[in-house]
Protein backbone atom coordinates (compact mmCIF):
# COMPACT_ATOMS: atom_id res chain seq x y z
CA UNK A 1 0.00 0.00 0.00
CA UNK A 2 1.41 3.21 -0.88
CA UNK A 3 0.76 6.27 1.38
CA UNK A 4 0.67 9.80 0.46
CA UNK A 5 3.18 10.40 2.75
CA UNK A 6 6.88 9.22 1.57
CA UNK A 7 8.13 7.17 4.34
CA UNK A 8 11.75 7.52 3.26
CA UNK A 9 12.46 10.64 1.10
CA UNK A 10 14.97 10.89 -1.66
CA UNK A 11 17.41 12.90 -0.09
CA UNK A 12 17.38 10.09 3.11
CA UNK A 13 15.16 11.93 5.43
CA UNK A 14 11.99 10.76 7.05
CA UNK A 15 8.76 12.09 7.31
CA UNK A 16 9.65 13.76 10.61
CA UNK A 17 12.83 15.21 9.31
CA UNK A 18 15.06 12.24 10.84
CA UNK A 19 17.89 9.94 9.03
CA UNK A 20 17.18 6.25 8.96
CA UNK A 21 18.88 5.81 12.06
CA UNK A 22 18.66 8.83 14.16
CA UNK A 23 16.60 8.48 17.59
CA UNK A 24 14.07 10.73 18.93
CA UNK A 25 15.25 13.14 21.80
CA UNK A 26 14.30 11.34 25.15
CA UNK A 27 13.56 12.97 27.99
CA UNK A 28 13.56 11.73 31.31
CA UNK A 29 11.90 12.77 34.63
CA UNK A 30 12.47 10.86 37.53
CA UNK A 31 11.16 12.94 40.26
CA UNK A 32 8.91 11.84 42.81
CA UNK A 33 5.57 11.16 42.14
CA UNK A 34 2.76 10.75 45.18
CA UNK A 35 3.70 7.65 47.34
CA UNK A 36 5.33 5.44 44.52
CA UNK A 37 8.72 3.95 45.81
CA UNK A 38 10.32 4.87 42.23
CA UNK A 39 8.65 6.73 39.13
CA UNK A 40 9.33 8.19 36.21
CA UNK A 41 7.64 9.86 33.23
CA UNK A 42 10.25 9.36 29.74
CA UNK A 43 9.26 10.72 26.40
CA UNK A 44 10.32 9.37 22.87
CA UNK A 45 9.54 12.12 20.81
CA UNK A 46 5.96 12.78 20.80
CA UNK A 47 5.07 9.16 22.75
CA UNK A 48 5.05 9.84 26.49
CA UNK A 49 4.48 7.10 29.34
CA UNK A 50 4.30 7.42 33.13
CA UNK A 51 5.83 4.36 34.84
CA UNK A 52 5.38 3.97 38.93
CA UNK A 53 6.58 1.40 41.11
CA UNK A 54 5.36 0.12 44.22
CA UNK A 55 7.38 -2.66 46.07
CA UNK A 56 8.71 -5.26 46.92
CA UNK A 57 5.81 -5.21 49.07
CA UNK A 58 3.07 -7.41 50.89
CA UNK A 59 1.11 -9.06 48.26
CA UNK A 60 -2.82 -7.79 48.06
CA UNK A 61 -3.97 -11.12 47.25
CA UNK A 62 -2.04 -14.02 49.31
CA UNK A 63 -2.85 -16.51 46.41
CA UNK A 64 -0.49 -14.74 44.15
CA UNK A 65 2.67 -14.82 46.74
CA UNK A 66 5.32 -16.71 45.82
CA UNK A 67 7.01 -19.09 48.24
CA UNK A 68 10.63 -18.63 47.16
CA UNK A 69 10.58 -15.23 44.69
CA UNK A 70 8.71 -11.70 44.45
CA UNK A 71 5.80 -11.63 42.62
CA UNK A 72 5.46 -9.12 39.89
CA UNK A 73 2.54 -7.44 38.99
CA UNK A 74 2.19 -5.08 35.98
CA UNK A 75 -1.13 -3.06 34.76
CA UNK A 76 -1.23 -0.96 31.97
CA UNK A 77 -3.52 1.96 31.44
CA UNK A 78 -4.03 3.47 28.06
CA UNK A 79 -5.46 7.13 28.55
CA UNK A 80 -8.30 7.50 25.98
CA UNK A 81 -6.51 10.83 24.99
CA UNK A 82 -3.63 9.63 23.75
CA UNK A 83 -4.11 9.00 19.94
CA UNK A 84 -5.34 10.85 17.52
CA UNK A 85 -8.74 9.44 17.95
CA UNK A 86 -10.19 9.02 21.82
CA UNK A 87 -10.58 5.41 22.55
CA UNK A 88 -11.57 4.64 25.94
CA UNK A 89 -10.19 1.22 26.68
CA UNK A 90 -12.03 -0.73 29.24
CA UNK A 91 -9.43 -2.40 32.59
CA UNK A 92 -9.94 -5.89 30.84
CA UNK A 93 -9.43 -5.43 27.34
CA UNK A 94 -7.59 -8.21 25.73
CA UNK A 95 -4.93 -6.02 24.12
CA UNK A 96 -3.57 -4.05 26.84
CA UNK A 97 -3.78 -6.94 28.95
CA UNK A 98 -1.57 -8.93 26.73
CA UNK A 99 0.77 -5.75 26.56
CA UNK A 100 1.32 -5.77 30.34
CA UNK A 101 1.75 -9.77 30.15
CA UNK A 102 5.03 -9.06 27.55
CA UNK A 103 6.41 -6.01 30.12
CA UNK A 104 6.34 -8.90 32.79
CA UNK A 105 7.77 -11.29 30.79
CA UNK A 106 10.68 -9.13 29.95
CA UNK A 107 11.66 -8.19 33.31
CA UNK A 108 11.18 -11.39 34.36
CA UNK A 109 14.78 -12.33 34.09
CA UNK A 110 16.14 -8.95 34.75
CA UNK A 111 14.75 -8.46 38.42
CA UNK A 112 16.49 -10.06 41.24
CA UNK A 113 13.51 -11.71 42.64
CA UNK A 114 14.46 -14.74 44.61
CA UNK A 115 15.66 -12.03 46.99
CA UNK A 116 11.91 -11.47 48.45
CA UNK A 117 10.13 -14.35 48.60
CA UNK A 118 6.55 -13.77 49.20
CA UNK A 119 6.86 -10.38 48.43
CA UNK A 120 5.22 -8.45 45.23
CA UNK A 121 6.48 -5.34 43.12
CA UNK A 122 3.95 -3.41 41.51
CA UNK A 123 5.02 -1.63 38.01
CA UNK A 124 1.91 0.77 37.32
CA UNK A 125 2.36 1.94 33.74
CA UNK A 126 0.12 5.07 31.78
CA UNK A 127 0.10 5.83 28.29
CA UNK A 128 0.07 9.58 27.74
CA UNK A 129 0.91 9.91 24.85
CA UNK A 130 1.50 7.41 21.41
CA UNK A 131 3.15 8.48 18.65
CA UNK A 132 4.75 5.07 17.94
CA UNK A 133 7.17 2.92 19.76
CA UNK A 134 4.50 2.66 22.71
CA UNK A 135 6.44 -0.78 23.89
CA UNK A 136 9.97 0.19 23.35
CA UNK A 137 8.39 3.45 25.97
CA UNK A 138 6.95 1.44 28.78
CA UNK A 139 10.11 -1.37 28.73
CA UNK A 140 12.53 1.61 29.22
CA UNK A 141 10.12 3.57 31.65
CA UNK A 142 9.81 0.42 33.43
CA UNK A 143 13.24 -0.23 33.92
CA UNK A 144 14.23 3.60 35.17
CA UNK A 145 11.23 3.16 37.47
CA UNK A 146 12.73 0.22 38.78
CA UNK A 147 16.02 1.69 39.52
CA UNK A 148 14.85 4.23 41.21
CA UNK A 149 12.75 2.24 43.20
CA UNK A 150 15.99 0.32 44.51
CA UNK A 151 14.90 -2.64 43.24
CA UNK A 152 18.05 -5.35 42.16
CA UNK A 153 18.45 -5.72 38.52
CA UNK A 154 20.62 -7.63 36.75
CA UNK A 155 21.31 -4.84 34.26
CA UNK A 156 19.16 -1.84 32.68
CA UNK A 157 16.34 -3.67 29.76
CA UNK A 158 16.59 -1.19 26.86
CA UNK A 159 14.33 -1.76 24.23
CA UNK A 160 13.84 -0.18 20.75
CA UNK A 161 11.98 -0.87 17.97
CA UNK A 162 13.17 -0.87 14.24
CA UNK A 163 11.63 -1.24 10.93
CA UNK A 164 12.07 -1.74 7.33
CA UNK A 165 10.86 0.11 4.57
CA UNK A 166 11.82 -1.68 1.08
CA UNK A 167 15.18 -2.60 1.62
CA UNK A 168 16.63 0.61 4.47
CA UNK A 169 16.17 -0.13 7.62
CA UNK A 170 14.78 2.53 9.91
CA UNK A 171 15.14 2.96 13.75
CA UNK A 172 12.59 4.07 16.60
CA UNK A 173 9.71 4.24 14.35
CA UNK A 174 6.39 7.08 14.48
CA UNK A 175 2.84 5.67 14.02
CA UNK A 176 3.09 6.89 10.41
CA UNK A 177 5.64 4.51 10.02
CA UNK A 178 4.54 2.12 12.16
CA UNK A 179 1.50 1.82 10.29
CA UNK A 180 3.09 1.56 6.51
CA UNK A 181 6.22 -0.62 7.20
CA UNK A 182 6.92 -4.02 8.98
CA UNK A 183 8.56 -3.46 12.01
CA UNK A 184 9.83 -5.62 15.61
CA UNK A 185 10.61 -4.22 18.98
CA UNK A 186 14.01 -5.46 20.87
CA UNK A 187 14.33 -5.00 24.37
CA UNK A 188 18.08 -5.77 25.56
CA UNK A 189 20.29 -6.25 28.16
CA UNK A 190 23.78 -4.09 27.54
CA UNK A 191 26.23 -5.75 29.48
CA UNK A 192 25.64 -9.14 28.72
CA UNK A 193 23.59 -8.54 25.08
CA UNK A 194 20.76 -10.64 26.15
CA UNK A 195 17.81 -9.92 24.57
CA UNK A 196 14.62 -10.33 27.27
CA UNK A 197 11.84 -9.53 24.43
CA UNK A 198 11.70 -9.80 20.41
CA UNK A 199 8.41 -9.54 19.48
CA UNK A 200 6.59 -8.88 15.88
CA UNK A 201 3.06 -7.54 15.03
CA UNK A 202 4.09 -7.48 11.08
CA UNK A 203 5.51 -10.10 8.72
CA UNK A 204 9.15 -8.90 8.15
CA UNK A 205 11.37 -11.00 5.41
CA UNK A 206 13.74 -13.47 6.63
CA UNK A 207 16.59 -11.46 4.84
CA UNK A 208 15.94 -8.75 6.41
CA UNK A 209 15.56 -9.64 10.23
CA UNK A 210 19.08 -9.83 10.63
CA UNK A 211 19.90 -6.24 10.00
CA UNK A 212 17.19 -4.72 11.73
CA UNK A 213 17.89 -7.02 14.66
CA UNK A 214 21.94 -6.33 15.06
CA UNK A 215 20.80 -2.11 14.12
CA UNK A 216 18.28 -2.29 17.34
CA UNK A 217 20.59 -3.97 19.62
CA UNK A 218 23.61 -1.51 18.91
CA UNK A 219 20.81 1.14 19.26
CA UNK A 220 20.31 -0.48 22.70
CA UNK A 221 23.63 0.45 24.09
CA UNK A 222 22.99 4.43 22.88
CA UNK A 223 19.62 4.21 25.15
CA UNK A 224 21.21 2.79 27.77
CA UNK A 225 24.00 5.27 27.96
CA UNK A 226 21.17 7.74 28.48
CA UNK A 227 19.37 6.39 30.80
CA UNK A 228 22.11 5.04 32.76
CA UNK A 229 23.12 8.74 32.94
CA UNK A 230 19.93 9.83 34.36
CA UNK A 231 20.15 7.37 37.12
CA UNK A 232 23.39 8.60 38.04
CA UNK A 233 22.45 12.16 37.92
CA UNK A 234 19.35 11.43 40.19
CA UNK A 235 21.84 9.50 42.49
CA UNK A 236 24.51 12.10 42.42
CA UNK A 237 21.65 15.00 43.86
CA UNK A 238 20.19 12.76 45.99
CA UNK A 239 23.69 11.75 47.52
CA UNK A 240 24.83 15.78 47.77
CA UNK A 241 21.41 16.76 49.22
CA UNK A 242 21.98 13.93 52.40
CA UNK A 243 25.41 15.17 52.83
CA UNK A 244 24.67 19.04 52.87
CA UNK A 245 22.80 18.75 56.02
CA UNK A 246 24.35 18.47 59.47
CA UNK A 247 24.38 15.82 61.58
CA UNK A 248 23.06 14.94 64.76
CA UNK A 249 25.40 15.73 67.79
CA UNK A 250 28.01 13.07 67.89
CA UNK A 251 27.73 11.49 63.93
CA UNK A 252 30.39 12.37 62.15
CA UNK A 253 30.17 12.92 58.15
CA UNK A 254 34.08 13.48 56.68
CA UNK A 255 32.49 14.92 53.72
CA UNK A 256 30.64 17.36 55.69
CA UNK A 257 33.43 18.46 57.95
CA UNK A 258 35.92 18.50 55.20
CA UNK A 259 33.44 21.39 53.37
CA UNK A 260 33.43 23.14 56.39
CA UNK A 261 36.92 23.39 56.36
CA UNK A 262 37.52 25.06 52.95
CA UNK A 263 35.06 27.77 53.67
CA UNK B 1 17.36 15.23 31.90
CA UNK B 2 18.36 14.22 28.57
CA UNK B 3 17.93 16.09 25.04
CA UNK B 4 19.14 14.66 21.54
CA UNK B 5 20.53 11.29 20.73
CA UNK B 6 21.45 10.64 17.57
CA UNK B 7 22.75 7.41 16.20
CA UNK B 8 25.76 6.86 14.04
CA UNK B 9 25.25 5.84 10.27
CA UNK B 10 26.59 2.04 10.30
CA UNK B 11 26.52 2.87 6.64
CA UNK B 12 30.14 3.90 7.60
CA UNK B 13 31.36 1.35 9.35
CA UNK B 14 30.65 -1.56 7.04
CA UNK B 15 29.66 -4.02 10.58
CA UNK B 16 26.89 -3.82 13.11
CA UNK B 17 28.66 -4.84 15.69
CA UNK B 18 27.26 -3.29 18.92
CA UNK B 19 29.47 -1.18 21.00
CA UNK B 20 31.88 -3.01 23.50
CA UNK B 21 30.49 -1.35 26.96
CA UNK B 22 33.93 -1.91 28.12
CA UNK B 23 35.41 0.56 26.43
CA UNK B 24 32.33 2.62 26.33
CA UNK B 25 32.41 2.54 30.12
CA UNK B 26 36.35 3.56 30.56
CA UNK B 27 35.24 7.16 32.08
CA UNK B 28 32.74 5.36 34.91
CA UNK B 29 35.68 2.79 35.26
CA UNK B 30 38.34 5.42 36.14
CA UNK B 31 36.70 5.16 39.87
CA UNK B 32 39.18 2.76 41.17
CA UNK B 33 37.24 2.11 44.44
CA UNK B 34 40.37 0.87 46.44
CA UNK B 35 42.68 3.38 46.09
CA UNK B 36 41.44 5.94 47.30
CA UNK B 37 39.85 4.83 50.69
CA UNK B 38 39.74 7.91 52.81
CA UNK B 39 39.36 10.32 50.12
CA UNK B 40 35.57 10.75 50.76
CA UNK B 41 33.32 11.14 48.32
CA UNK B 42 33.81 13.71 44.82
CA UNK B 43 30.16 13.86 43.85
CA UNK B 44 30.90 15.92 41.15
CA UNK B 45 33.02 13.18 39.16
CA UNK B 46 30.55 10.92 40.13
CA UNK B 47 32.87 8.84 42.38
CA UNK B 48 31.70 5.67 44.59
CA UNK B 49 28.48 6.19 42.62
CA UNK B 50 27.16 2.99 40.91
CA UNK B 51 24.04 1.92 38.89
CA UNK B 52 22.31 -1.44 37.82
CA UNK B 53 24.39 -3.76 35.68
CA UNK B 54 27.87 -1.68 36.42
CA UNK B 55 31.07 -4.05 36.79
CA UNK B 56 32.57 -2.68 40.28
CA UNK B 57 35.35 -4.89 40.92
CA UNK B 58 36.69 -8.80 40.51
CA UNK B 59 35.28 -11.35 42.34
CA UNK B 60 38.85 -13.02 43.23
CA UNK B 61 39.87 -9.86 45.67
CA UNK B 62 36.66 -8.97 47.09
CA UNK B 63 33.71 -10.69 48.37
CA UNK B 64 30.04 -8.94 47.38
CA UNK B 65 27.44 -7.83 49.73
CA UNK B 66 24.17 -6.71 49.36
CA UNK B 67 23.07 -4.95 46.05
CA UNK B 68 25.97 -7.01 44.02
CA UNK B 69 25.92 -10.03 42.07
CA UNK B 70 28.72 -11.94 40.60
CA UNK B 71 28.70 -12.61 37.04
CA UNK B 72 31.60 -14.10 34.87
CA UNK B 73 33.98 -13.57 38.09
CA UNK B 74 32.87 -10.05 38.27
CA UNK B 75 30.85 -8.33 40.91
CA UNK B 76 28.52 -6.05 39.49
CA UNK B 77 26.10 -3.41 41.07
CA UNK B 78 22.35 -4.30 41.05
CA UNK B 79 20.93 -0.93 42.43
CA UNK B 80 21.65 2.35 42.16
CA UNK B 81 23.79 3.84 44.85
CA UNK B 82 26.53 4.08 46.47
CA UNK B 83 29.02 1.94 46.64
CA UNK B 84 30.75 0.99 50.43
CA UNK B 85 33.52 -1.16 51.60
CA UNK B 86 34.44 -2.86 54.45
CA UNK B 87 37.74 -5.01 54.19
CA UNK B 88 37.37 -7.48 51.60
CA UNK B 89 33.14 -7.04 51.54
CA UNK B 90 32.33 -4.90 48.47
CA UNK B 91 28.27 -3.55 48.86
CA UNK B 92 26.26 -1.14 47.14
CA UNK B 93 23.79 0.92 49.38
CA UNK B 94 20.80 1.72 47.78
CA UNK B 95 19.97 5.37 47.52
CA UNK B 96 15.77 4.74 47.56
CA UNK B 97 14.70 1.62 48.64
CA UNK B 98 12.56 -0.33 50.99
CA UNK B 99 13.05 -0.30 54.97
CA UNK B 100 15.77 -3.16 55.78
CA UNK B 101 14.85 -4.39 59.38
CA UNK B 102 17.55 -4.88 61.78
CA UNK B 103 17.16 -6.63 64.78
CA UNK B 104 16.67 -3.77 67.75
CA UNK B 105 15.22 -1.62 65.43
CA UNK B 106 12.42 1.09 66.46
CA UNK B 107 9.71 1.42 64.46
CA UNK B 108 6.64 2.62 63.60
CA UNK B 109 3.99 0.80 61.94
CA UNK B 110 0.14 0.05 61.09
CA UNK B 111 -1.88 -2.97 61.55
CA UNK B 112 -2.99 -4.22 58.58
CA UNK B 113 -4.56 -7.82 59.48
CA UNK B 114 -5.77 -9.71 62.84
CA UNK B 115 -4.98 -13.09 62.76
CA UNK B 116 -5.03 -16.19 65.20
CA UNK B 117 -2.62 -14.90 68.07
CA UNK B 118 -0.88 -12.41 65.74
CA UNK B 119 -1.19 -9.21 64.10
CA UNK B 120 0.51 -8.00 61.06
CA UNK B 121 1.90 -4.59 60.67
CA UNK B 122 2.92 -2.20 57.57
CA UNK B 123 6.15 -1.57 58.55
CA UNK B 124 6.68 0.06 54.90
CA UNK B 125 9.26 -3.30 54.93
CA UNK B 126 9.29 -5.59 51.87
CA UNK B 127 6.70 -7.47 53.79
CA UNK B 128 4.53 -7.06 56.49
CA UNK B 129 5.86 -7.33 59.59
CA UNK B 130 4.37 -9.49 62.50
CA UNK B 131 3.52 -8.87 66.17
CA UNK B 132 2.85 -11.96 68.00
CA UNK B 133 0.11 -11.27 70.98
CA UNK B 134 2.91 -13.76 73.41
CA UNK B 135 4.86 -10.12 72.60
CA UNK B 136 2.78 -7.72 74.06
CA UNK B 137 2.62 -5.97 77.22
CA UNK B 138 -0.67 -7.77 78.29
CA UNK B 139 -2.79 -5.78 81.03
CA UNK B 140 -2.83 -6.51 84.36
CA UNK B 141 0.79 -7.46 85.07
CA UNK B 142 4.46 -7.38 82.99
CA UNK B 143 4.65 -10.77 83.95
CA UNK B 144 1.24 -12.51 83.35
CA UNK B 145 0.60 -15.84 81.34
CA UNK B 146 -1.67 -15.03 77.78
CA UNK B 147 -4.63 -16.32 78.14
CA UNK B 148 -7.29 -17.81 76.22
CA UNK B 149 -9.23 -14.82 77.06
CA UNK B 150 -7.06 -12.56 75.55
CA UNK B 151 -6.96 -14.55 71.99
CA UNK B 152 -10.32 -13.96 71.89
CA UNK B 153 -10.49 -10.88 72.45
CA UNK B 154 -7.56 -10.03 70.28
CA UNK B 155 -9.10 -7.00 68.85
CA UNK B 156 -9.26 -4.94 72.42
CA UNK B 157 -5.29 -4.60 72.37
CA UNK B 158 -4.93 -3.57 68.34
CA UNK B 159 -7.26 -3.23 65.81
CA UNK B 160 -7.16 -2.89 61.79
CA UNK B 161 -5.72 0.41 61.02
CA UNK B 162 -4.35 1.23 65.04
CA UNK B 163 -0.94 2.57 65.02
CA UNK B 164 1.85 1.40 66.86
CA UNK B 165 5.23 1.74 68.11
CA UNK B 166 7.79 -1.40 68.28
CA UNK B 167 11.06 -2.74 68.32
CA UNK B 168 12.55 -5.72 65.97
CA UNK B 169 12.73 -8.55 68.11
CA UNK B 170 13.84 -11.41 65.31
CA UNK B 171 13.17 -12.58 61.90
CA UNK B 172 11.80 -15.91 60.80
CA UNK B 173 13.45 -18.12 58.37
CA UNK B 174 11.74 -16.52 55.58
CA UNK B 175 12.86 -12.95 56.11
CA UNK B 176 9.62 -11.44 57.84
CA UNK B 177 10.51 -9.42 60.56
CA UNK B 178 9.15 -9.95 64.24
CA UNK B 179 7.95 -7.30 66.87
CA UNK B 180 7.59 -6.47 70.02
CA UNK B 181 5.98 -4.23 72.46
CA UNK B 182 6.70 -5.55 75.63
CA UNK B 183 8.30 -2.26 77.20
CA UNK B 184 6.73 0.85 78.82
CA UNK B 185 7.84 2.79 76.01
CA UNK B 186 6.03 0.93 73.43
CA UNK B 187 2.51 0.36 72.16
CA UNK B 188 -0.63 2.11 70.69
CA UNK B 189 0.19 5.80 69.56
CA UNK B 190 -2.85 8.24 70.10
CA UNK B 191 -2.63 12.53 70.25
CA UNK B 192 -1.07 12.90 66.98
CA UNK B 193 -0.20 12.69 63.35
CA UNK B 194 2.26 10.16 60.80
CA UNK B 195 4.40 11.56 58.33
CA UNK B 196 6.50 8.78 56.35
CA UNK B 197 9.70 9.88 54.80
CA UNK B 198 12.04 8.01 52.62
CA UNK B 199 13.87 5.39 54.94
CA UNK B 200 17.52 5.89 54.31
CA UNK B 201 16.62 9.94 55.62
CA UNK B 202 16.77 8.26 59.05
CA UNK B 203 19.64 7.55 60.75
CA UNK B 204 20.15 5.94 64.06
CA UNK B 205 20.26 8.01 66.96
CA UNK B 206 20.79 7.40 70.66
CA UNK B 207 17.23 8.31 71.12
CA UNK B 208 14.31 7.81 68.50
CA UNK B 209 12.34 9.71 71.08
CA UNK B 210 12.66 13.14 70.68
CA UNK B 211 10.73 15.70 72.85
CA UNK B 212 11.05 19.34 70.70
CA UNK B 213 10.48 22.54 73.34
CA UNK B 214 7.28 23.29 71.30
CA UNK B 215 4.99 20.56 73.41
CA UNK B 216 5.51 18.39 70.79
CA UNK B 217 6.86 14.56 70.92
CA UNK B 218 8.55 12.47 67.97
CA UNK B 219 9.05 9.09 67.04
CA UNK B 220 11.17 8.28 64.78
CA UNK B 221 10.68 4.76 63.59
CA UNK B 222 13.83 3.71 61.55
CA UNK B 223 11.52 2.74 58.81
CA UNK B 224 10.78 6.05 57.58
CA UNK B 225 7.29 6.41 59.77
CA UNK B 226 7.66 9.68 62.09
CA UNK B 227 5.03 9.54 64.30
CA UNK B 228 4.43 13.54 65.99
CA UNK B 229 2.12 13.84 69.18
CA UNK B 230 1.31 15.97 72.09
CA UNK B 231 3.67 16.05 74.31
CA UNK B 232 3.29 13.56 77.39
CA UNK B 233 4.90 14.19 81.00
CA UNK B 234 7.21 11.52 81.13
CA UNK B 235 6.27 11.21 84.79
CA UNK B 236 2.86 10.87 83.82
CA UNK B 237 2.99 8.29 81.11
CA UNK B 238 -0.13 5.71 81.36
CA UNK B 239 1.14 2.29 83.15
CA UNK B 240 3.91 3.82 85.23
CA UNK B 241 2.55 1.90 88.22
CA UNK B 242 0.01 -1.18 86.79
CA UNK B 243 -1.30 -1.39 83.16
CA UNK B 244 -4.60 -1.31 82.72
CA UNK B 245 -6.48 -1.79 79.49
CA UNK B 246 -7.77 0.89 78.86
CA UNK B 247 -5.07 3.18 79.09
CA UNK B 248 -2.19 1.34 77.04
CA UNK B 249 -4.80 0.17 74.67
CA UNK B 250 -7.05 3.02 74.64
CA UNK B 251 -8.63 4.57 71.00
CA UNK B 252 -9.26 7.87 72.79
CA UNK B 253 -7.67 10.89 72.14
CA UNK B 254 -6.87 13.44 74.73
CA UNK B 255 -7.88 16.72 74.30
CA UNK B 256 -5.39 18.68 72.46
CA UNK B 257 -5.39 22.56 72.60
CA UNK B 258 -4.93 24.66 69.48
CA UNK B 259 -1.58 25.81 70.20
CA UNK B 260 -0.21 22.22 70.21
CA UNK B 261 -2.06 21.26 67.33
CA UNK B 262 -0.37 24.49 64.98
CA UNK B 263 2.61 23.09 66.38
CA UNK B 264 2.49 19.09 65.29
CA UNK B 265 0.81 20.55 62.05
CA UNK B 266 3.96 22.41 61.71
CA UNK B 267 6.68 19.98 62.91
CA UNK B 268 4.71 17.91 60.13
CA UNK B 269 5.25 20.28 57.33
CA UNK B 270 8.33 20.85 58.34
CA UNK B 271 9.16 16.99 57.98
CA UNK B 272 7.47 16.82 54.84
CA UNK B 273 9.27 19.90 53.50
CA UNK B 274 12.80 18.67 54.68
CA UNK B 275 12.16 14.80 53.24
CA UNK B 276 11.08 16.15 49.78
CA UNK B 277 14.79 17.91 49.51
CA UNK B 278 16.13 14.68 50.85
CA UNK B 279 17.58 16.17 54.33
CA UNK B 280 18.39 13.37 56.84
CA UNK B 281 16.47 14.30 59.64
CA UNK B 282 17.98 14.48 63.10
CA UNK B 283 16.41 16.31 66.12
CA UNK B 284 19.16 18.92 65.94
CA UNK B 285 17.74 19.82 62.33
CA UNK B 286 14.18 19.54 62.98
CA UNK B 287 14.67 22.04 66.13
CA UNK B 288 16.79 24.22 64.14
CA UNK B 289 13.82 24.22 61.20
CA UNK B 290 11.22 24.88 63.87
CA UNK B 291 13.25 27.76 65.21
CA UNK B 292 13.46 29.58 61.68
CA UNK B 293 9.68 28.90 61.16
CA UNK B 294 9.00 30.85 64.38
CA UNK B 295 11.95 33.54 63.84
CA UNK B 296 9.89 34.01 60.07
CA UNK B 297 6.70 33.81 61.75
CA UNK B 298 5.58 31.38 58.71
CA UNK B 299 2.22 30.09 58.92
CA UNK B 300 1.95 26.57 59.30
CA UNK B 301 -0.06 26.19 55.72
CA UNK B 302 2.66 28.45 53.85
CA UNK B 303 5.27 26.21 54.94
CA UNK B 304 5.02 24.06 51.62
CA UNK B 305 5.57 26.63 49.77
CA UNK B 306 8.04 26.74 46.92
CA UNK B 307 10.11 29.62 48.32
CA UNK B 308 9.65 29.26 51.52
CA UNK B 309 11.00 25.46 51.16
CA UNK B 310 13.60 26.63 49.54
CA UNK B 311 14.68 29.24 52.33
CA UNK B 312 14.33 27.16 54.78
CA UNK B 313 16.60 24.12 53.11
CA UNK B 314 19.19 27.10 52.50
CA UNK B 315 19.37 28.26 56.01
CA UNK B 316 19.26 24.42 57.31
CA UNK B 317 22.13 23.79 55.03
CA UNK B 318 24.06 26.44 55.93
CA UNK B 319 23.84 26.79 59.76
CA UNK B 320 25.52 24.02 62.09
Amino acid sequence: MASRVEILNDGGFRSDGRKQYELRDIIIDLSQQGSADGSVVLSHGLTQVSASVFGPREAKMRSQTLHDRANINVEVTIAPFSMGERRKRSRNDKRVLDFASTIKATFEPAIQTSLYPRSQVDIYINVLQQDGGVLQACINATTLALAAAGIPLLDFVCAVTGGVQSASPLLDLTTLEENDIPHLTVAMMPRTGNITLLTMETRLHVDRFEEIFQLATSAGHVLHREMKAAIKDRTRTLVAAMSVAPKAVGEKDPVYSERMDDS
Amino acid sequence: MVTFTSFPNPKDSFSYAPPKFSTEDKNDMDIDVYEDDDDGEDFDSGTKLTCPGEPITSSHAYMRGHGTFIDQETVISSVAGTIERVNKLVSVRAIRTRYNAEVGDLIVGRITEVQPRRWKVDANSRQDAVLMLSSINLPGGVQRRKLESDELQIRQFFEEGDLLVAEVQSFFADGTMSLHTRSLTYGKLRNGQLVCVPPILIRRLKSHFVSLPCNVDLILGLNGYIWVSKHINQNRRPGEEGLDAESVYSNQNEAIDAPTRMAISRVTNLIKVLASHFVPLSDVILLEAYEWAIENDVEVKDLTQTDVCEALILTVGTKG
